[in-house]
């Protein structure tokens, strides 16, 4: 099994709901990313998703956007994300992460060559944003070098592409819980229950539910039916302008430590 | 030469809105369906005889199709080579060819039920374009627009919101037409229940690089037959001005299977294509994917899309449509940069030779007839897009030359 199995197997056999938390790579500054990547495990993050900086992130919202470009500002690149994730390594062998973001910037730096190094660095899994399931043919590196592609349905998605997102469904789907971008808030959680039903007929991959889920409340509703929830935009806003990695980690664990406990309140 | 034969260039882009290795659609999964809705739609439209009776009437009788050619008698003398031909796009209401492909896309918007349209625009001509067309069916508007295109370009703004659309200034990114595009999908992905989405260029994802090349189409297929009837053969040469390419697609696509007819892309070289500041996707940049397909870009080493720089805001963008793509790799048609000092020669040489003020995006398109007339005999037959009027650029113009109106 691969990490990312391995942890959705642990979370399933002892009843919890994952917590999966964003954070832009590079932001609030690259030699924070790290540390803050390790005090999300310390708040009890299952899964990391790391962001990769794009300069046209248009499934995004203005929180995420504005991350982007800071960490845009400091020049960060594909390059700088991979050593972060193999310095993360040093320390933490068992906490999945998974990068997400757009085609443009993989491609240029080669696809192949990105999927090898993801890999060695310690990645588990690629999120493409703007590449859906049509055009597979352009991940194909992304498997065949081991690493698991993320897929995303959406309430929009129509029934005979949610079978095939099922069918190719890979460590785990990711639901995308309202008709929007990163960081609004129109949550209605019983639609999202329904279409998490309908996904659980059809595959046995673990869903993790993001989009519109901010807080403990919010968390904790979602993780009724969920696999694990997705922490975006919330915590990019809560890190932005931490200047030091003890400022970045007190604020990681400020604002994760009562979704972790809400999620663990469950019944 | 070709590297690739291709039987039929009419037979793109295929079921996955492919144009060879480019097009597609790269978009955010929401985006999936009504992409997929619209597709169906326009199928169906575009071979329902009374879709395609209600076009041609808007066209001839609003938009005051079809443009007659005109042949540049003094510019050709003072050039000495070949005949200059003009495509009089620039004659069409709103003053470019952007209103053939709005008036398609607003009436698809009526058929389908959305009473809602966004848009994006740079230099604000489709952004005009379509609350022009948004007005007459009475449909509510929305354009995004870039901050720092709003500053350059206030009377179009203004005449956007004569029209009756609200104009939102985008201040993410670089805050021009890039963003405005971005902005307009994140609209799109938030409303796609009520909101039609027409796109001003042939870029973007399937359907859009075939549909707005479609609506556009008409302005080659009137050229054709014109040629043929007013000069008893087809051209040489053709040449048009490309940003995001969809006045050359729409002028270059009756003559693709013409294989004798050389087709010449003029892209913005802007301070010249070794200064860096230019916008010139195919001939400066290379292949990768944004703005949901996979085309030529302007981008760095990491990746990240470029800021670019052009006089014309019109030919401003770091991408281009993928069937140009195609074009490019294929052979079949070539793409040259044109910079900001050559068409500002251009536009003045049209203005004191032939009485026509041209669109600063069409006159890279001039300046390029101008050079490649040059280049054929006397008998010889150059057609060029004049896609737009110039009365726009003319602060612009003032501008640059020091002058204050």
């Amino acid at each position: 099994m691969t990490r990312l199995q391995t942890r959705f197997a642990a979370l399933k056999s002892a009843g919890r709901c994952g917590l999966i938390p964003f954070v832009t790579a590079g932001d609030p500054g690259p030699e924070l990313t790290v540390p803050v990547m390790h005090a999300l495990v310390a708040a009890g993050a299952d899964v990391i998703e790391l962001g990769v900086p794009f300069s046209d992130p248009m499934a995004d919202g203005p929180v995420i956007q504005h991350a982007s470009e800071r960490a845009l500002a400091h020049g960060v690149g594909i390059k700088d994300v991979l050593t972060w994730v193999s310095r993360f390594r040093e320390r933490d062998s068992d906490t999945p992460v998974v990068l997400m973001g757009y085609l443009n910037p993989i491609e240029i730096h080669g696809i192949e060559e990105f999927s090898r190094d993801a890999m060695a660095a310690g990645v588990d899994g690629v999120l493409l944003v703007d590449c859906p399931i049509e055009e597979d043919e352009a991940t194909v590196p992304i498997r065949a070098h081991g690493l698991h592609r993320i897929l995303l349905a959406a309430p929009t998605t129509s029934e005979q592409r949610l079978l095939q997102a099922c069918e190719a469904a890979d460590g785990f789907l990711y639901y995308v819980s309202f008709a929007g971008i990163t960081g609004a808030a129109r949550l209605s959680v019983d639609a999202i229950a329904d279409r998490v039903a309908s996904i659980r007929a059809r595959s046995s991959a673990p869903v993790a539910v993001g989009f519109g889920i901010r807080d403990a409340e919010s968390a904790q509703a979602i993780a009724a039916f969920a696999d694990a929830v997705v922490i975006g935009s919330a915590l990019v806003d809560t890190l932005a302008g931490a200047g030091t990695e003890g400022e970045a980690a007190s604020r990681v664990q400020a604002f994760l430590a009562p979704i972790r406990a809400a999620l663990d309140d469950k019944t | 030469m070709p590297s690739v034969q291709i039987e039929d260039f009419h037979a793109y882009p295929d079921a996955k809105g492919r144009f060879g290795a480019y097009g597609g659609s790269y978009v955010a999964e929401t985006l999936m369906a009504p992409l997929a809705e619209l597709t169906e739609a326009y199928l169906r439209m575009r071979k329902d005889p009374e879709f395609v009776a209600e076009l041609d009437y808007d066209l001839a009788h609003y938009v005051g199709r079809p443009s007659p050619l005109y042949l540049c008698e003094r510019l050709t003398r003072e050039v000495g080579g070949a005949r200059i031909v003009l495509k009089r796009e620039d004659l069409n209401h709103t003053g470019a060819h952007k209103i053939n492909n709005t008036v398609g896309q607003a009436l698809m918007a009526r058929h389908m039920g959305k009473p809602r349209i966004i848009a994006e625009t740079g230099a604000g001509q489709h952004g005009v374009a379509t609350a022009t067309v948004a007005a007459r069916l009475g449909l509510k508007c929305v354009v995004y627009m870039g901050a720092r295109d709003i500053e350059r370009q206030a009377i179009n703004v203004y005449r956007m919101k004569l029209l009756g659309a609200e104009v939102r200034p985008v201040t993410s990114g670089s805050k021009t037409l890039k963003d405005a595009l971005n902005e307009a999908l994140r609209d799109w992905v938030t409303n796609v229940e009520d909101t039609f989405y027409i796109i001003g260029t042939v870029a973007g994802p399937h359907p859009y690089p075939m549909m707005v090349r479609d609506f556009n189409a008409v302005a080659g297929r009137e050229a054709r037959a014109q040629m043929l009837d007013e000069y008893g053969r087809l051209p040489d040469v053709i040449t048009a001005c490309v940003g995001g390419g969809s006045n050359a697609i729409g002028l270059f696509h009756a003559f693709l299977n013409d294989r004798e007819v050389r087709l010449v892309g003029a892209e913005a070289a802007g301070e010249g294509l070794q200064s860096g500041q230019h916008a010139a996707s195919l001939a400066a940049g290379r292949p990768g994917v944004l703005h949901g397909n996979r085309t030529y870009v302007l981008c760095d080493d990491h990746g990240q899309i470029t800021e670019t720089h052009s006089i014309s805001a019109g030919l401003d963008y770091p991408g281009v449509g993928p069937e140009h793509a195609f074009l490019k790799d294929v052979g079949r048609a070539e793409y040259v940069g044109i910079d900001d000092a050559e068409a500002m020669q251009a536009f003045h040489a049209l203005c004191r030779t032939e009485g026509i003020i041209p669109a600063l995006e069409s006159s890279h398109a001039i300046a390029q007839a101008i050079k490649l007339a040059r280049e054929l005999p006397r008998d010889g037959l150059v057609l060029c897009n004049l896609s737009g009027r110039g009365d726009k650029d003319v602060h612009t113009i003032a501008a640059r030359e020091g002058i204050e109106l």
